[in-house]
């Protein structure tokens, strides 16, 4: 991976009942993420994707770039802000911002259509 | 109303966490990680793992019965209703698999007020039953209209 190059796209679309299963596997059931009437009683259009599946989302899009290791993932740092939603297509563009040593560091954006739901993530990985 | 900034520096309780194989591959199902590591334990074995290992954002789920009390306490004084999760960084060390018991220390790092609105960043270190550390955890919470 050198500086300036792209690491493979990743694209995958949370179906309907994705906000369920990562409720019962994470421990996270505010019902923001799984009850459409709830979120639209405290002013959202429905109910919203978890931060951390799509922080999740955007690990993996770095472990699998790495050849699937999950310990070549070292360090990831991301701003949530945006809202992300079911059966919407989630995309994770990374970029390499620094090379060495076996030391790669991206800069990555996930986003769904043109709503950026991260911005400005920082990923440290390890190739050997 | 002022922002109560009392909290910075409370140590909190270290909560106890004891990884489970089929809780391993519940969680890999529901993120897509698709790597056999994370299901099958000879797979695991054979790439150097001491059993069925933890994709990286499993940490979440260890992290959160020590999480949990810090964001509820009447002196950090977060208003639910209106918080949101503004950033969140994690870097990583030892592997988790499964049988690992992992204990997660949770610290309030700072409370600060900006554009309005209450930043609160809890700091989290978890570490394995060897006294390895697994995981260093920046869990930064906006709280909109303060």
């Amino acid at each position: 991976m050198e500086i300036g190059e792209s690491i493979q796209e990743l694209r995958v679309t949370p179906d309907k009942y994705l906000p369920h299963r990562y409720a019962g596997a994470s421990g996270d059931f505010n019902p923001i993420h799984i009850d459409p009437e709830f979120a639209k009683q405290v002013g959202l259009p429905g109910n919203i994707l978890h931060g951390l599946w799509m922080m999740a989302q955007v690990a993996r899009a770095h472990t699998e770039a790495a050849g699937g290791d999950p310990r070549s993932l070292k360090r990831l740092s991301v701003q949530f802000r945006g809202m992300g939603f079911p059966e919407q297509e989630l995309a994770v563009t990374a970029t390499v911002r620094d090379a060495s040593n076996g030391r790669v560091v991206t800069e990555t954006v996930a986003a769904q259509g043109d709503n950026q739901v991260i911005r400005n993530a920082e990923a440290e990985l390890q190739i050997d | 109303m002022a922002l109560k900034t009392d909290a910075v520096g409370k140590e909190f309780a270290s909560a106890e966490y004891e990884v489970g194989r089929e809780k391993i591959r519940e969680f890999a199902n529901a993120v897509g990680e698709a790597s056999p590591v994370h299901q099958d334990r000879d797979a695991a074995k054979e790439a150097g793992f001491r059993d069925v290992v933890a994709p990286p954002m499993f940490c979440v789920v260890y992290s959160a019965p020590a999480m949990g009390p810090v964001i509820l306490d009447p002196e950090v004084g977060i208003n639910l209703a209106t918080m949101l999760h503004g950033s969140q960084e994690f870097e990583w060390d030892e592997p988790v698999c499964s049988g690992d018991v992992i204990t997660t220390t949770p610290t309030v790092k700072e409370i600060y007020e900006k554009d309005g609105k209450g930043f609160y960043v809890f700091e989290s270190l978890s570490t394995n039953q060897d006294g390895k550390q697994v995981v260093r955890g920046t869990w930064t919470n906006i709280v909109r209209g303060i």
